[in-house]
């Protein structure tokens, strides 16, 4: 009995004097592994157009029905994203979210990914609701902003790159 | 068992159906669905798709003896042939085996499928059908999983494809089906889509301007089996599984068509749940599973901007927002101090509930009898509940040796559900017999097509109600005569009337005599048995319910004939301009704005009941905001007096109530004691004052059963996306004919006067501007129906008239502007469209306005 404490103590003592594996949040901020779940973003393709098609697949699969999408008909004149159909709503409830990442898997042309950012807190309910605006990334540097003005008969296709069987 | 019954066996089980029915409707009864595409049950079989393979075999007989061959344990040998049989094509016979779950048969299956996706696009997650697609379904079902398509190779068609403005074609996403193009020609009668090419490039195509020019082009975009048609109102709208449908009836018109709107609470309308779109809801005594396109798009007055959201009281001469107590409070008061120069008129768009209460108010609450329709236009509503068609009855059920009269009704404008059944009853060999003032669009099924001069509607009708007691071989060159053979020879008698170019008392002599039609056939008349009697064309939804609750000078609800008749409409709009009528109480009409009031005269007080800020209401002292149909629950009752219910769908809007809501609330300030608390409870009060409505409850005109064909389950594929009918199929009360004897009515003769001069007769068109369909036009916009005048050739020459022009017409001292068609109009009348109500025949002025020539 005496040997276990005196074990025990010993790894006491062996820690304090090896350097703390705590950081100082905020002030230094550890990297997030590669297959972090964070904060979800709405990608855009490298002509900015939105990959987002407002299928709503990702509420559907929402085990936690944070997800609202509200679709509306795309123009050549007015372009949101490749295809008919654009999201004109596309919200977030940040406070049901679980993080589970179910949406990005149901998503049929990748625009909805979790990311890496996890610093999510709101004064109030209402300021949880993560807006389209707010979810969207930059335009790329070549890329232009939607709604754009396109040649009519290019973009006509909602999933632009099929896969053939392999 | 009877002879018309054929059993045979699919996948080992027995089932016994009429000799004549397909393998894949024999298979859906004991409930193993035969997936199919191009087969629907309300179409005549193509076996164009392929998709219900299935193997079919027969007994083998001895060829010599013609005895069924046996094997050695005694079962029947059965020959299966060579090859697949599309199920959808076959009849059953007797001893006829099925089988659908071999390996052969899901072979087929699976190879269909990958045929039929070779250049399908995979748009599913955009698609409007995803989730409710039978395509979808089946590939999950069926397919193989893979696909050996090289996407390259996928032929690439147009995706947007307008098909006139409420249907959009997606060419990649046809399958080639045909059950739009078979819908449209056999069953709406109106060939306007067909197919263009040959082969991969076979794309459907419109034949009519304006595009897809029909009343029912709604209903391809159900029976399509893939998301290739969608209509304006619903497309990119939202997802199916997202939608929370709820029952609801047509509130249009008096067919009762079953409904339902699909819901959604939207971030873009603030969290309200809003109408996403409307789907027919399967009854098949009613409407079976279709619904014209003006049930299906004209619902967006009850969202529309300019609802009316809180009560309005005049203050200094202008109409200012109100508390609901202040605005109730100044309404008792004022009808209480105007004593016996109260008067109420009501439209007839509003529920049984709603109109009862409106009666109570006034018969019970302030002792007045003054009360009535608005803008009555057809009587008859106390000959109907003697005579009206019997319960139980079906449209479906007439067919050959059938009669079915329809007097002074364009049913295609009016009530085109009618239209469409009587259309499908006449090819099943039913004899229609029209009676009109010109050519409808029934006469074309018509076995009679009879005319009548303006003004003479009820000497003709009499004509061909005495003619037909006598016995004749059926031989005459006299057109009335050999209707006459017709109808006395009718195994079941169904009529129809209408108010087209009649006078509100026309209208009741001509109901009194088809009634004498329906009761005499030498005192065995038809009147009281199954699938015989009368049903009046009501101009609104709810005007059977109207008269069912007494809304009306001298009847109590029940039809009760009152001691003392009150004024009714006409004289109450006089009493107005004259000051004999001191109060007047407006519940869902408009008499200002259709031309039937000229302002307010010397009202002391006008009330308004509406849901928009109509003519009437402008003029008004005190305007109460009201519910939508959509917002609150209540009944209907069809003209074939079926009551049934509807449930409220969407976020009321504003501080509107619903109208029995508001009459409690003014009823409890004029003495009635508390006001209900629901509509199921007010229902109860109603079926204690109407005796006709005995035994109902909200509970019991829920109620349902399973209907024959099955659609809206689970195999989408095969009845299309009408709704299942889980809400109730409401129930019919019955007429006096049904249940004891009904003596003959007495129709005064009417002298006959012939005035010279052109005849004005208004004709009725579904796109009428009106309240309701003037707040959701944007949709139906082209569509709406300008005010059209035509005139025959002669007619036209002699006032100097040419096609297009347009003119100043002047009758009744109403004055209309409208466009001249020269060529449709029998000589001597002026047919006029796309108006207001104009009652019965009048001398009309003609005078052509110069046309601005525009730049
Ligand atoms: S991560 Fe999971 S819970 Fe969060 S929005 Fe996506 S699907 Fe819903
Ligand atoms: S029609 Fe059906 S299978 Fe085709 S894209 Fe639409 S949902 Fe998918
Ligand atoms: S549009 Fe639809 S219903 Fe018409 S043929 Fe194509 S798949 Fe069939
Ligand atoms: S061939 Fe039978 S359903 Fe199409």
């Amino acid at each position: 009995m005496f040997g276990e404490i005196v074990k025990g103590l010993y790894t006491t003592l062996k820690h304090l004097f090896q350097p703390p594996v705590t950081v100082q949040y905020p002030e230094i901020k550890r990297p997030v592994r590669n297959r972090f779940k964070g904060r979800h973003e709405l990608k855009r393709y490298e002509n900015g157009l939105e990959k987002c098609i407002g299928c709503a697949l990702c509420a559907a699969a929402c085990p936690a029905d944070a997800i609202f999408v509200e679709a509306s008909e795309n123009s050549d004149e007015k372009r949101f994203s490749p295809g008919e159909r654009y999201a004109s709503t596309y919200e977030i409830n940040m406070m049901r979210c679980i993080f589970c990442g179910y949406c990005e898997d149901a998503c049929p042309t990748q625009a909805i990914v979790l990311e890496k950012s996890y610093e999510l807190s709101f004064y109030d309910r209402a300021s949880a609701i993560y807006t389209k605006e707010m979810l969207i990334v930059d335009v790329p540097v070549n890329g232009r902003s939607t709604p754009q003005v396109v040649e009519p008969g290019i973009f006509n296709r909602a999933i632009p790159e099929m896969e053939d069987p392999k | 068992m009877s002879d018309d019954l054929v059993t045979l066996s699919v996948d080992g089980v027995e089932v016994s159906v009429p000799k004549g029915t397909l393998v894949v409707d024999a298979a859906k009864k004991i409930g193993n669905d035969i997936p199919v595409f191009c087969y629907h049950p309300k179409l005549e079989p193509v076996g164009m798709c392929r998709m219900c393979l299935v193997e079919i075999g027969l007994p083998m007989r001895d060829r010599a003896t013609g005895e069924p061959l046996l094997n050695e344990d005694g079962t029947p040998q059965i020959n299966f042939g060579r090859g697949l049989q599309t199920g959808c094509t076959v009849q059953v016979s007797p001893g006829m085996v099925v089988r659908t779950k071999t390996d052969p048969v899901e072979q087929a299956r699976a190879d269909v499928i990958e045929f039929l996706l070779t250049s399908h696009p995979l748009d599913c997650p955009i698609c409007d059908k995803g989730g409710e697609c039978p395509l979808q379904n089946l590939t999950m079902r069926h397919g193989r999983g893979n696909s050996r398509m090289v996407f390259a190779d996928k032929l690439h068609m147009e995706k947007h494809v307008p098909l006139g403005d409420l249907i959009f074609l997606d060419r990649e996403r046809c399958i080639q089906c045909a059950r739009c193009v078979r819908f449209q020609d056999e069953v709406a009668g109106d060939p306007v889509i067909g197919f263009h090419n040959r082969g991969r490039h076979l794309e459907i195509a419109t034949l009519s301007e304006p595009g897809f020019d029909s009343y029912w082009s709604g209903n391809t975009t159900d029976i399509c089996p893939v998301g290739a048609l969608t209509t304006a109102d619903f497309r990119f709208g939202a997802r199916p599984w997202e939608l929370t449908p709820v029952a609801t009836l047509s509130p249009h018109c008096p067919s009762g068509s079953n409904m339902t709107v699909s819901t959604r609470r939207e971030a873009k309308a603030g969290g309200r749940s809003v109408i996403k779109r409307v789907m027919p809801r399967q009854h098949e005594a009613v409407n079976e599973i279709w619904i014209s396109d003006k049930d299906r798009f004209v619902h967006h007055f009850a969202e529309s901007a300019d609802r009316l959201t809180q009560p309005l009281v005049r203050k200094n001469g202008k109409l200012v927002a109100a508390s609901w107590t202040e605005a109730l409070d100044v309404v008792a008061g004022k009808l209480q101090q105007a004593g016996t120069a109260v008067a109420g008129v009501s439209g007839d768009r509003l529920s049984n509930e709603d109109l009862f209460l409106f009666q109570e108010l006034f018969r019970k609450g302030l002792k007045s009898n003054n009360l009535d329709l608005a803008n009555g236009r057809l009587a008859g509503g106390d000959i109907v509940a003697q005579v009206g068609i019997s319960s139980g009855s079906n449209l479906k059920d007439l067919g050959k040796g059938d009669v079915v009269v329809v007097v002074a009704s364009d049913l295609h404008e009016e009530v085109p559900v009618w239209w469409l059944r009587l259309k499908q009853a006449a090819e099943r060999g039913a004899a229609i017999v029209t009676l009109n003032v010109r050519g409808t669009r029934l006469d074309k099924y018509a076995k009679h097509a009879l005319r009548y001069v303006p003004g003479e509607a009820v000497a003709t009708l009499r004509q061909l109600v005495n003619q037909s007691k006598v016995e004749t071989d059926g031989q005459s060159d006299d057109p009335i005569a050999a209707a006459a053979a017709t109808v006395g020879s009718a195994g079941n008698l169904v009529a129809f009337y209408g108010a087209e170019g009649l006078t509100y008392d026309e209208t009741e002599s001509v109901a009194k005599l088809l009634a004498n039609l329906l009761l005499l056939k030498n005192g065995d008349g038809h009147a009281g048995k199954k699938n015989n009697g009368l049903i009046p064309v009501w101009p609104h939804n709810n005007t059977q319910g109207a008269w069912d609750m007494g809304i009306h000078p001298s009847f109590a609800p029940g039809y009760k004939a009152l001691p003392e008749a009150g004024l009714d409409a006409h004289a109450m709009y006089e009493g107005a301009a004259s000051g004999t009528v001191k109060a007047l109480y407006v519940l869902g009409a408009d008499p200002i704005g259709d031309g039937l009031m000229d302002g307010r005269g010397k009202l002391d007080f006008l009330v308004v009941q509406e849901m928009f800020l109509t003519a009437t209401a402008a003029a008004a002292d005190v305007v109460l905001p009201a519910q939508s149909w959509v917002e609150r629950e209540g009944t209907f009752t069809n003209a074939e007096r079926r009551v049934q219910r509807y449930y409220p769908a969407i976020t009321p809007v504003g501080d509107s109530r619903a109208d029995w809501q508001i009459l409690a609330q003014v009823g409890e300030r004029v003495g009635l004691g508390k006001p209900a608390l629901a509509a199921s409870l007010v229902f109860r009060d109603v079926v204690k004052a109407v005796k006709q409505y005995k035994g109902m409850d909200y509970r019991s005109l829920a109620k349902y059963e399973k209907q024959w064909p099955d659609v809206g389950g689970d195999d989408l594929y095969y009845g299309g996306n009408a709704y299942e009918n889980r809400s109730g199929l409401g129930q019919q009360w019955v007429a006096a004919a049904e249940s004891g004897k009904v003596g003959m009515f007495e129709v005064a003769e009417t002298a006959v006067k012939s005035s010279p001069g052109l005849k004005l007769v208004r004709t009725a068109a579904l796109y009428t501007p009106g309240t309701l369909i003037s707040h959701s036009a944007a949709l139906l916009g082209p569509r709406m129906a300008q005010p059209t005048l035509s005139l025959s050739t002669a007619d036209a020459r002699k006032v100097g008239v040419a096609d297009g022009n347009r003119v100043e017409v002047t009758a009744n001292g109403m004055t209309m502007t409208a466009t001249a068609r020269v060529g449709d109009a029998p000589d001597g009348v002026a047919l006029i469209s796309g108006v207001a109500y104009v009652p019965g025949t009048a001398v009309v002025q003609i005078r052509k306005l110069q046309e601005e020539k525009v730049a």
